[in-house]
């Protein structure tokens, strides 16, 4: 080891910021060791029913993802865990981790949960928040990963049941706690938070009354394998409630409880709550919201709200609810608030409390066996050039835990916290992961298909239903079937062997499992082959479990006919499986990174760091984008100053070529290897490299509202700055309007810098010139997070806030050179005259005229409204769909500098897991053009959804395998039936299909 | 003469709807034996080629289930290629002498296992009212 370091990473939570580092340092060449105090991975993500503003349905998105980190050969999950001593220092530690028993030996259990099924106690269900029970013996939820059971030893009368009936004999009621030492180079932090407990807020009345909840409850609530199965019931009686209230900031924004941060995310999840509740109850249900400020500030955030008004008709009422009362006849519930100065009450069947971020539980214990420092609200202490690094060299943060934040912007940070916890131990790379070596490849291509046929009885979950040896009788008559068996789990590791035995004994050459489902044994099966030099591609599985013993309980003959047709139909898909080969590419070690600010810059270095060269194109004549104007922050570091400093950085490190005043001319290639061709002057020069990161920026709109351009009294906060920073600043009364030229018409969306750029010039007028009058005109502060600190010192320093609405815009006029502005006063109900000396105009970033330019050339799509647009919205931020292409900072969507900073390194891990392989292998699954039935139409070039198609030379369409997904939509296309979609052929989805109705027409 | 049980072919994407039907095996929740499911990777894979083999050989429905719309699909959009693809063949459907009504495109979640078993009950029932495939009527010889 090189000076001692260790190629490996502790990540502390299994959170869906957790697993994201996970999988990108595993993906990247290192070990990592995940732990959770939890029973399974996933955090809160894992209870979430959907996902604003797309609506994606959380499970769907999460669970591959748990299944990836599951199954990764070089992450090591360790559950029911925590750190207890950490000694050493970066590149170097030592840790302790106490793993808590679990009962259940997670080598024999499979997870088959017969014992939950006949547990006879009964015990509270925490996953769904207490509403409805669970069994003693139980997984968090279904989809969990491991998929191991556990005993809750408090609630279990130890009758020995599970003991006597699981099959495995996993349970292990003497099990006891164990104690590890890890030696590990770097350690990420992602234990995310809790939840607020509301009833600390006793004038809510949660607790007292029950049709109370929280904003996670409910979430549960409307989850279809909720306690109510999708239904939205009130707890009290099961009836459905006629009409919601939500209330925001309950435990957040808060200075009475101590709480005065934003918890960032609750405006958002209520206004999908109320969206997914009024799409879920077909009877009409109205949802009202009170709220302080609407922090719709994410990208297309605005859009999804504005669409919560028009469209789902959620009502919206600016008021801070005074307390909540009940009927105790009818246990619907009294809303007691203030609206335009008048008292008012409203009574609703059910209340939702937003429930606000905290520090994860244990917080300061953490804190103090790892020596990190926290913040005043006991969150992770970070800065903003900084957002990724704790106080203690080598531990990194991301996720809630560094500051209250949504999903994606926990991945992004996620990404993030991976290139520095890499750049620790970047010498490592690939010294601690396992290669597992397989035999050579047995050439079965001149074989007739010789199947084997196991059938899982998996305890008695299918062989109690499902006459499993009628099964297997059946299975030995079919064609080419010329071994069938039965197991009492196909999945255990015994089983394997005998797979083994009998594929080299009878000279197998296709393998069928009837089981449960391929979802998440299919890879298992598949490794049983490799490992005896079949390819994996000749297994197939039939799901006689999921989808058919479990639904069909009460009609084991129906069952068992339903059972055999299920295998039959797999053995004629097995008869025309082909091995199938895994596309190899070569990787160019080299990055390509447009645009110099900081988002590319932070980038580049930190390629660079993980020993890349990188190509930095700038179209300007110098590196600093935006940074150039920006003189102080709302904290106390010095922008110039760190602008200085990464520049240093960047122009001395000998791996990054900076290319100014250079132009992007032409990109061609794939994933792996690109050629790009760039200008500078007149000059051409070619570049070839493996990945590409789009850091282009945005650009500042230029107003042509209130008199700019014509009254020099008249700035942008970026103007203001400018002044307040060089001394030139000298005005007795100052005016500011926000979101001039955003969430209009034009430009629906919310700008997200605007806010806290107008009040930190504020504070810093206040503190120049306290006696100037600062005028702040919004339509609502949206400082989130910890920004809100700021929001309260200026109303603290005499700022005045004054809101208007789109019916009463500010009104600005010059008369006899007077700069005269007339705000709206809500209360008053009148127009309020204001002459300002200096009227300063919030305005947004905006996207580049040259995106589309850009985004044609790199094949990649952009926004409604001109942004760079991710492979989604939630899960892959900082990815296109195109494979080897990221993007980070203001091209993605407008941000501050600490995000940008944490979506750059984010950028950079992503891009290292191209770059840190020799090679990309990717999925077999891939489609194939018959070169002598294309006609060349190109429907399937305009039907592929990665731009995975082109024409050739001769005007033939060609697969880049290394691009295609494997979705098949170009072979359900093909009018000359030219393409193959392997694996899913026609002929083996048709014989498939066909084979089930047997009996039907064909017998 | 026995009860007329209908057999019905499924088509399910892998990452939604074969999850979702996954979920009401999970969740135990009951539903009629007459579905054989078929997996592919995307609802978009479906052509309707498959979906008129199946009929031609006597599957008395059909069902294909993906993403919802909009933005479930695990591939961008094969979901609204699947809408396209079957909403034009249950037109075409009738010139077969086939009742649209026997094909069924529906959109399940990997959390709707009780959505799942729902439709399957339901379908089961639509096509109990329907009588077999008129394909099949007298066909039943050829076994």
């Amino acid at each position: 080891m090189a000076d001692g370091k260790i190629g490996a990473v502790l990540v502390v939570g299994g959170g869906v910021a957790g697993v994201q580092a996970a999988l990108d340092i595993a993906d990247s060449g290192f070990k990592v060791y995940l732990i959770d105090r939890a029973p399974s991975i996933g955090g809160v993500m894992a209870q979430l029913d959907k996902t604003f503003p797309t609506n994606d349905c959380s499970m769907c998105i999460l669970a591959p993802k748990l299944v990836e980190a599951g199954r990764q050969p070089n992450i090591t999950l360790i559950t029911n865990a925590e750190v207890t001593e950490l000694s050493g220092k970066a590149g170097n530690f030592e840790v302790r981790i106490r793993k808590q028993s679990r009962y259940i030996n997670e080598e024999k259990c499979n997870g088959c949960g017969l014992c939950a099924q006949k547990c006879p106690v009964e015990a509270v269900d925490a996953y769904n928040r207490g509403l409805n029970d669970r069994s003693a013996i139980y997984i968090e939820y279904p989809q969990a990963v491991p998929l191991k059971y556990m005993i809750d030893r408090e609630k279990c009368i130890g009758c020995g049941i599970c003991q006597e009936i699981c099959r495995a004999e996993a349970v292990e009621y003497e099990q006891e706690d164990t104690e590890t030492t890890l030696k590990i180079g770097s350690i990420i932090l992602a234990p995310g938070f809790t939840s607020f407990d509301p009833r600390l807020k006793t004038e809510y009345g949660y607790g007292r009354f029950q049709n109370v909840v929280t904003s996670i409850e409910f979430e549960r609530i409307l989850n279809a394998s909720g306690p109510y199965g999708g239904l939205i019931l009130r707890p009290s009686e099961g009836e459905i409630p006629r009409k919601i209230a939500f209330i925001q900031c309950v435990g957040s924004r808060d200075a009475q409880l101590g709480n005065n941060y934003c918890s960032a995310a609750c405006c958002m999840y209520s206004i999908k709550e109320a969206i997914i509740a009024k799409e879920h109850v077909p009877i009409e249900l109205e949802c009202t919201i009170f709220y302080m400020d609407i922090r719709a500030y994410g990208k297309e955030f605005d859009a999804y709200y504005n669409r919560a008004m028009e469209e789902h008709g959620v009502r919206f009422v600016r008021s801070r609810v005074a307390d909540v009362g009940e009927d105790p006849l009818t246990s619907n519930l009294f809303v007691h608030y203030v609206e335009d100065g008048e008292p008012k009450t409203e009574e609703f069947g059910m209340v939702v409390l937003s429930v606000g971020m905290r520090p994860p539980e244990n917080v300061e214990k953490l804190a103090e066996v790892l020596g990190i420092g926290l913040n005043r609200y006991e969150f992770c202490q970070t800065d903003t050039f900084s957002p990724i690094e704790t106080s203690k060299p080598g531990i990194f943060v991301c996720g809630a835990f560094a500051a209250p934040k949504d999903i994606p912007e926990s991945v992004a940070q996620a990404s993030g916290a991976a290139a520095k916890a890499i750049a620790v131990i970047a010498s490592e790379r690939g010294k601690l992961i396992t290669v597992k070596e397989y035999p050579p490849e047995r050439d079965v291509s001149r074989e007739e298909p010789r199947i084997g046929v196991f059938i899982c009885h998996c305890g008695i979950n299918i062989g109690g239903i499902v006459n499993v040896p009628e099964v297997v009788e059946h299975a030995k008559k079919l064609p080419d079937v010329v071994y069938a068996e039965e197991n009492l789990y196909t999945c255990s590791q015994d089983t394997q062997v005998r797979i083994r035995e009998k594929i080299r004994e009878l000279n197998l050459n296709r393998v069928i499992v009837g089981a449960c489902t391929p979802r998440t044994h299919e890879p298992l099966f598949r490794e049983t082959l490799r490992e005896q030099g079949l390819n994996t591609y000749l297994f197939e599985m039939a799901n006689i479990r999921d989808q058919c013993s479990w639904v069909h309980m009460h009609e084991p003959e129906r069952a068992t006919e339903k059972a055999k047709d299920l295998v039959r139909s797999v053995v004629a898909k097995a008869r025309l499986l082909e091995p199938l080969k895994k596309p190899v590419t070569s990787v160019i070690p080299v990055g390509l990174v447009i645009g110099g600010g900081v988002s590319g810059m932070t980038t580049a270095l930190e390629l660079a760091r993980q020993g890349f060269e990188v190509h930095l194109v700038e179209r300007a004549k110098e590196l600093g984008g935006h940074l150039r104007h920006i003189y102080y922050l709302l904290g106390s570091e010095n922008p110039q100053e760190m602008l200085r400093s990464i520049i240093e950085d960047v122009s001395e490190n000998e791996r990054i070529h900076v290319h100014l005043n250079t132009a992007i001319v032409d990109v061609k290639g794939y994933v792996g290897n690109f050629t790009t061709i760039i200008r500078s002057g007149g000059n051409e020069k070619q570049i070839e490299h493996g990945i590409i990161v789009v850091a282009t920026g945005a650009t500042e709109y230029e107003p042509t509202e209130y008199l700019y351009g014509i009254d020099s009294r008249v700035l942008t906060q970026r103007e203001l700055e400018e002044r307040l920073a060089k001394g030139q600043f000298n005005a007795k009364t100052v005016v500011m309007i926000q979101c001039v030229g955003s969430r209009n018409e034009e430009r629906p969306n919310c700008s997200r810098i605007c806010c806290s750029q107008a009040i930190k010039n504020a504070l810093k007028i206040k503190e120049l010139s306290p006696e100037t009058e600062v005028y702040v005109l919004y339509k609502d502060i949206r400082t989130y997070g910890f920004k809100e600190d700021y929001y309260r010192e200026a109303a603290d320093k005499g700022v005045l806030f004054i809101r208007y609405d789109d019916e009463h815009k500010p009104r600005v006029t010059r008369e006899n050179g007077k700069l005269m502005v007339l705000a709206w006063a809500p209360i008053l109900k009148t127009w309020v005259p204001v002459e300002p000396d200096i009227l300063a105009l919030s305005v947004p970033a905006v996207p580049n005229a040259n995106n589309e330019h850009l985004a044609r050339m790199l094949k990649v799509p952009l926004t409604k409204d001109g942004f760079f647009l991710e492979a989604h919205m939630k899960l892959r931020p900082l990815d296109f769909a195109t494979d080897g292409i990221f993007l980070c900072g203001l091209a993605h969507w407008p941000k501050p500098i600490e995000e940008s900073i944490s979506q750059a390194c984010g950028a950079a891990t992503r891009a290292a897991t191209i770059l840190s392989k020799k090679t990309l292998e990717v999925e077999g699954i891939v489609a194939h053009v018959d070169e002598d039935l294309c006609v060349g139409c190109g429907l399937c070039i305009t039907l592929c959804p990665y731009s995975a198609i082109e024409k050739d030379e001769t005007g033939i369409a060609r697969v880049q395998e290394v691009l295609c997904k494997g979705c098949g939509t170009c072979g359900a296309s093909c009018p000359k039936r030219a393409i193959t979609m392997q694996q899913f052929t026609d002929a083996q989805i048709v014989a498939q299909g066909l084979a089930v109705l047997r009996g039907v027409v064909h017998g | 003469m026995t009860e007329f049980d209908p057999k019905i072919v499924g088509f399910l994407c892998n990452w939604c709807s074969y999850a979702g039907a996954d979920l009401a095996g999970v969740s135990r929740i009951q539903y009629p034996p007459n579905i054989r499911i078929v997996r592919v990777m995307c609802s978009g894979r479906v052509d309707p080629a498959f979906i008129l083999e199946a009929f031609k050989s006597g599957a008395d429905g059909v069902l294909v289930a993906g993403c919802h719309l909009p933005a479930d699909c695990h591939y961008i959009s094969g979901n609204f290629k699947a809408y396209r693809r079957v909403t034009l063949l249950k037109k075409l459907l009738q010139q077969f002498g086939i009742e649209p009504e026997r094909l069924r495109l529906e959109w399940v979640s990997a959390s709707e296992g009780d959505r799942f078993a729902t439709i399957i009950k339901d379908m089961v029932k639509e096509i109990k009212k329907l009588g077999p495939n008129p394909l099949r009527a007298g066909g039943k010889t050829s076994g």
